[in-house]
C-alpha cells in the first residue's frame, strides 16, 4: 500500500468540502481522480499532501500517519503538481525545477554536484533540457506543466500528486503530459476532467461528488453508463476501443429525462461499434 | 566537471563582488564624512577616525575631529543601516506576498510611526516621558497589530494583507494630517512635515548602536530563510509541498520586517521609495535569488541612502533637504531607466 485515505472529512468554514472519503492505491500505480466541479477533488489532493488539515479521519503513506511526519521530510516523500500555478519572478526553467531540491538541502549548505544532478535528470525525463535556460514566461502552458513535473520529479518523491496536470492544454500536449506520467513508474493520483483519458491512462478511478466518494475500481468496472449520468448528468455510451483497448465514451446529446426511453437495451455488446 | 568548476567560479565572483562592495561602502562613508558645508579632506577623516578608533594620536583641530566624529560618521553609518534595513524589508515583502509593489510602508507601519511621533510632537502624549522616537516606535507597533489582527480577520491572503495595509495606511495618515491641521501652529507643522519627509539630522551615536545592530540582526535572520523566501516563487501552497512551513516563516519574517522599520522610522522619520525601488533594482543586476538578492539589496539600499544624504545636505547652499524627498527625485528617474533598459534587454 502506498497512500490510505481513512474515513477523510474536511471542512473551509461551514461547507463540507470532503467528506468521509476512504481510498487507498498500491505502489506504483495511477489513481485517477474523478467528479464534476467542485466536487472535493483538488482538496481531497490538498488534504493528502496536507497542505489542508483533515476535521477527521487518518491520511497514511506506507505505515505513517502523515500528520506526523515533518514538513520537510513529508515533501522528500509527496510532490504536488498544482494546476496553473504561475510566477511573475523572472527564473528559468532550470531555476524552478531547481526548487524541487529545497527539502533535500540543509539550512546553510549550497547547491551540491546531486542537486545539479537531480535537476539534469528531471528536466531530461520530461524532454526540457534544450528549453533549461529559458525564462519561465517565454515556456507554453505544455512546457510549463512539463517544467512543473519536472520540478516535482526533483523532489525525488515516491508518490505524486497532480491537479488537472492537462488543463488548458491541446489535445497534443494533454496525451503527451499524461503518458509522460504513466512511465514515471512512481505511484500517481490525478485528478482529470477527461474521462476518456483517465479510462486510457489510470490503472484505477475514483469517482467523488459533493465531496463523497461514488466509487472506485478499474475503468471497467466504475465508468458505467448509469454512474456517467448519475454523477455527471449526461448520458453516455461506454465501449472498448478497437484502437486502444481502453474503455472509450462516447456522449449523446438531448435532455436526459425525455431521452431515457432511447437508451439501448442493457447487456448490449459493449465491443461492437457506435450506432 | 563543469559544473564543479562553474560553482567554484560563482562562489569566487560572489567573495569578489561582496569586497567589492564593501569598499564602494566604506568610500560612500568616507565621502559623507568628507563632504558637507564645511569640507574635510579624505585624509583627515582617516586620522579622525584612527585617533578615536586605535587611539593614534595625530594632531588634528578639535573642530574637524569633533565634526567627523559626533555628526558626520554616526549620521553616514545611521543612513548606511536605514538604507540597508528598509531595502531589505522590501524585498522580503515582494518575495512573501509575491506583489512587486510591496514595501514596508504597504504595511501602514511608516503611517503609524507618523501618527505616534506626531501625537507626542503636538499633543504632547506622554508629557515628556515619551521621546519622540518611542512615540514613533509605538505608533509604529499599534498599526502592524491593526493591520495583522485585520488581515489575520479578512482570510491572510497576499491581496488582503495588501489591502488592510493601504487601509490601514490610510487611517493613520488621516489622523496624523487631522492632528496637525487642528492642532500645530505653523512651526510646528514645519517640523513635522520635516520629520514626514525623512531626516537624517540630529542622530547621534545612541542611534548607530541601535539602527546597526538592527539592520544586522535582520539581515542574517533573512538570510537564514533565503530558501523559503525562493520558493514562495509559486505561492503558499507550492511553498508549502516543497516542505516550507508557511506559517512560521511569515511570522518570523513580517515580525522581523515590522521591527526594523518601526525602529528605522522612528529614528529618521518616513524615508519613502528605498524599501520599493532598490530590490528591484538588485534583482536586475543579480537576478531574483535570494541568496544573492538580500546581500545586494543590503549593500544598495546603504549605498543608495548615504548618496541621498550627501545630495540632500549640499544640493541647496546653507540648507538640508528633507532626505525622503532626495530618495525619490533621484529614485524614480533612476527606477525607470533600469525598468525601461530591462524591457528592451527582455
Amino acid at each position: 500500500m502506498s497512500i490510505a485515505v481513512e474515513n477523510v472529512s474536511f471542512a473551509a468554514g461551514n461547507n463540507i468540502v470532503v467528506d468521509g472519503v476512504s481510498l487507498d492505491i498500491d505502489k506504483g500505480r495511477i489513481l485517477g481522480l474523478l467528479g464534476p466541479n467542485g466536487s472535493g477533488k483538488s482538496s481531497l489532493l490538498r488534504i493528502i499532501c496536507r497542505l489542508r488539515k483533515v476535521q477527521s479521519g487518518i491520511v497514511r503513506l506506507g505505515e505513517d500517519d502523515i500528520s506526523l511526519i515533518p514538513r520537510a521530510a513529508l515533501a522528500r516523500r509527496i510532490a504536488l503538481v498544482e494546476q496553473q500555478s504561475s510566477t511573475d519572478t523572472q527564473l528559468t526553467a532550470r531555476d524552478v525545477v531547481g526548487l524541487g531540491r529545497t527539502p533535500h538541502r540543509g539550512l546553510l549548505s549550497s547547491r551540491s554536484a546531486d542537486d545539479d544532478a537531480a535537476v539534469e535528470d528531471a528536466l531530461d525525463r520530461v524532454d526540457m533540457l534544450h528549453k533549461a535556460n529559458q525564462l519561465w514566461q517565454t515556456l507554453s502552458g505544455g512546457e510549463r506543466q512539463r517544467v512543473h513535473i519536472a520540478r516535482a520529479l526533483a523532489q525525488a518523491p515516491s508518490e505524486l500528486l497532480l491537479d488537472e496536470p492537462t488543463n488548458h492544454l491541446d489535445i497534443q500536449h494533454q496525451l503527451e503530459i499524461l503518458s509522460l506520467v504513466s512511465r514515471l513508474g512512481i505511484t500517481c493520483i490525478v485528478a482529470l476532467h477527461d474521462l476518456n483519458l483517465a479510462a486510457m491512462f489510470c490503472d484505477k478511478i475514483a469517482i467523488l461528488r459533493e465531496g463523497k466518494l461514488v466509487a472506485a475500481g478499474t475503468a471497467g468496472v466504475v465508468l458505467t453508463e448509469t454512474l456517467i449520468e448519475d454523477v455527471f448528468g449526461v448520458r453516455a455510451h461506454v465501449e472498448r476501443s478497437s484502437v486502444h483497448g481502453r474503455f472509450n465514451i462516447q456522449y449523446r446529446l438531448g435532455q436526459r429525462q425525455s431521452a431515457l426511453s432511447d437508451l439501448p437495451s442493457e447487456g448490449g455488446d459493449r465491443t461492437r461499434q457506435s450506432s | 566537471m563543469r559544473q564543479v568548476a562553474s560553482r567554484c567560479w560563482t562562489w569566487w565572483a560572489l567573495a569578489g563582488l561582496c569586497l567589492a562592495a564593501s569598499l564602494l561602502l566604506a568610500l560612500m562613508v568616507s565621502l559623507a564624512v568628507s563632504i558637507g558645508e564645511m569640507a574635510i579632506p579624505l585624509a583627515t577623516t582617516g586620522k579622525a577616525v584612527a585617533n578615536r578608533l586605535a587611539g593614534t594620536g595625530f594632531e588634528l583641530s578639535r573642530i574637524h575631529e569633533g565634526i567627523v566624529w559626533d555628526y558626520r560618521l554616526s549620521r553616514a553609518l545611521v543612513a548606511a543601516s536605514a538604507g540597508a534595513a528598509l531595502a531589505l524589508s522590501g524585498a522580503i515583502l515582494q518575495a512573501l506576498l509575491r506583489n512587486p509593489l510591496a514595501e514596508p510602508y504597504v504595511l501602514g507601519i511608516s503611517a503609524g510611526a507618523s501618527t505616534g511621533a506626531v501625537s507626542v510632537m503636538i499633543l504632547g502624549v506622554g508629557s515628556g516621558a515619551l521621546g519622540l522616537s518611542a512615540g514613533a516606535f509605538v505608533g509604529a507597533a499599534v498599526a502592524f497589530l491593526l493591520v495583522g489582527l485585520l488581515a489575520a480577520g479578512a482570510g491572510g491572503s497576499s491581496e488582503r494583507i495588501i489591502l488592510c495595509g493601504v487601509a490601514g495606511s490610510q487611517l493613520f495618515n488621516a489622523i496624523t494630517s487631522y492632528i496637525v491641521t487642528t492642532s500645530a501652529n505653523a512651526e510646528q507643522a514645519r517640523g513635522v512635515l520635516f520629520w514626514l519627509l525623512g531626516s537624517l539630522s540630529g542622530v547621534r551615536w545612541p542611534d548607530v548602536s541601535l539602527s546597526a545592530p538592527v539592520a544586522l540582526v535582520g539581515f542574517l535572520v533573512c538570510m537564514a530563510h533565503v530558501r523559503a523566501l525562493d520558493a514562495f516563487a509559486f505561492g503558499k501552497d507550492a511553498a508549502a509541498s516543497l516542505g516550507i512551513s508557511v506559517t512560521r516563516v511569515q511570522v518570523i519574517l513580517l515580525g522581523t520586517t515590522a521591527a526594523m522599520t518601526a525602529i528605522v522610522v522612528s529614528m529618521v522619520g518616513a524615508i519613502g521609495f528605498v524599501g520599493l525601488v532598490i530590490p528591484h533594482a538588485a534583482r536586475f543586476v543579480v537576478g531574483p535569488g535570494h541568496a544573492r538578492l538580500l546581500p545586494a539589496t543590503a549593500f544598495a539600499g546603504a549605498i543608495f541612502m548615504i548618496g541621498a544624504d550627501i545630495i540632500s545636505r549640499i544640493i541647496i547652499p546653507q540648507q538640508i533637504l528633507p532626505i525622503g524627498v532626495v530618495t525619490a527625485l533621484f529614485g524614480a528617474p533612476a527606477f525607470a531607466a533600469i525598468l525601461y533598459r530591462a524591457r528592451r534587454s527582455a
